[in-house]
């Protein structure tokens, strides 16, 4: 299986998940400059952490214009699985790939810490290995990862079982405390109506091997493979 | 011809730096403030052009560009 990472000005996680899919999974990779106009044969796409542009304006709001996301939106309409990866997350529904948007959040804090995760939808190419409502440890990085969008549009979430992850307590027990920056529905991560596009805020990049202390991320990147 | 951008967080969505900021107000004991809302202004400069065709562009420029609809509203007012 052969995974692309699109490279940004600014991007600064796509060497966590180059290592990850070359030298933990043992797959195919190549980077992707947002210059290019092709995906190179890739089978996944990742857009991974960073500041994309600066974050200048808006996160993401820059980046949706990069030429490189033309394919990757075609890719992503004909079916092939996308996953962003915190400022991935926020260029993705920048570009419209996915619903909402990624504020600051509520404290106004830049957070890095461990979060809890409960996976409230395995139907993805991201999740069909985790067992529903399994409870992941996995850590962020971010300054703007509450999640927005108008009721309407959350209820429709929730209905369609798009909300891929939420903040929760170890127990897998939704709890504002245990709700980091304040995104609605405590949402962590969501996919698009067809489900092969994910974005989430935590980083499954940087929790997939046990020297690092925890693996809990690498089930994400193994639910995709043989695909 | 300059153009002003004012981008506003929508009603309804939080605002946690406007929060914010009317905590620190409190703070310096401006009790009466009831409510803050934070946003930017951006000054567009563009060569002459008629009005209707630059509102029609500065319009288009906001819808893609300069707001996020999902979470922002936008005016613009033209000057000379």
């Amino acid at each position: 299986m052969k995974f692309g990472i699109v490279v940004f000005p600014g991007s600064n996680c796509e060497h966590d998940c180059y290592h990850v899919v070359k030298h933990v999974l043992r797959q195919d990779v190549s980077f992707l400059w947002h210059k290019e106009k092709t995906l190179a044969r890739s089978d996944c796409v990742i857009l991974p952490g960073g500041f994309a542009h600066g974050d200048y304006l808006r996160c993401g709001a820059m980046a949706k214009f990069s030429p490189i996301m033309e394919s990757v939106t075609r890719f992503a309409s004909e079916g092939g699985p996308v996953v962003g990866i915190c400022n991935g997350f926020q260029i993705l529904a920048e570009a419209g790939l996915l619903p909402g948007a990624l504020i600051r959040n509520r404290t106004l804090h830049y957070l890095c810490q461990d979060v809890y995760l409960r996976t409230d939808s395995n139907a993805s190419p991201f999740t069909r290995k985790i067992p529903h409502g399994k409870v992941l440890k996995m850590p962020i990085g971010h300054g703007e990862g509450c999640y927005y969008a108008d009721a309407k549009t959350l209820s429709r979430l929730e209905v369609e079982g798009r909300i891929a992850f939420r903040y929760c307590d170890p127990k897998g027990n939704l709890d504002e405390e245990w709700n980091p920056n304040g995104s609605l529905k405590s949402i962590a991560g969501v996919l698009n109506e067809r489900g092969n596009v994910l974005g989430l805020m935590p980083h499954p990049d940087r929790c997939a091997e046990a020297i690092l202390g925890n693996e809990d991320g690498r089930v994400l990147f193994e639910s995709v493979i043989g695909l | 011809m300059k153009v002003r951008v004012t981008v506003m967080v929508k009603k309804g969505v939080l605002d946690p730096q406007g929060k914010t900021i009317l905590a620190s107000l409190h703070l310096l004991g401006y009790k009466e403030v009831t409510d803050v809302k934070a946003g930017k202004i951006l000054e567009l400069s563009l060569p002459k052009m008629g009005k209707a065709q630059l509102e029609k562009k500065v319009k288009e420029m906001c819808d893609r560009l300069l707001a996020n609809t999902v979470i922002e509203d936008y005016e613009f007012e033209v000057g000379e």
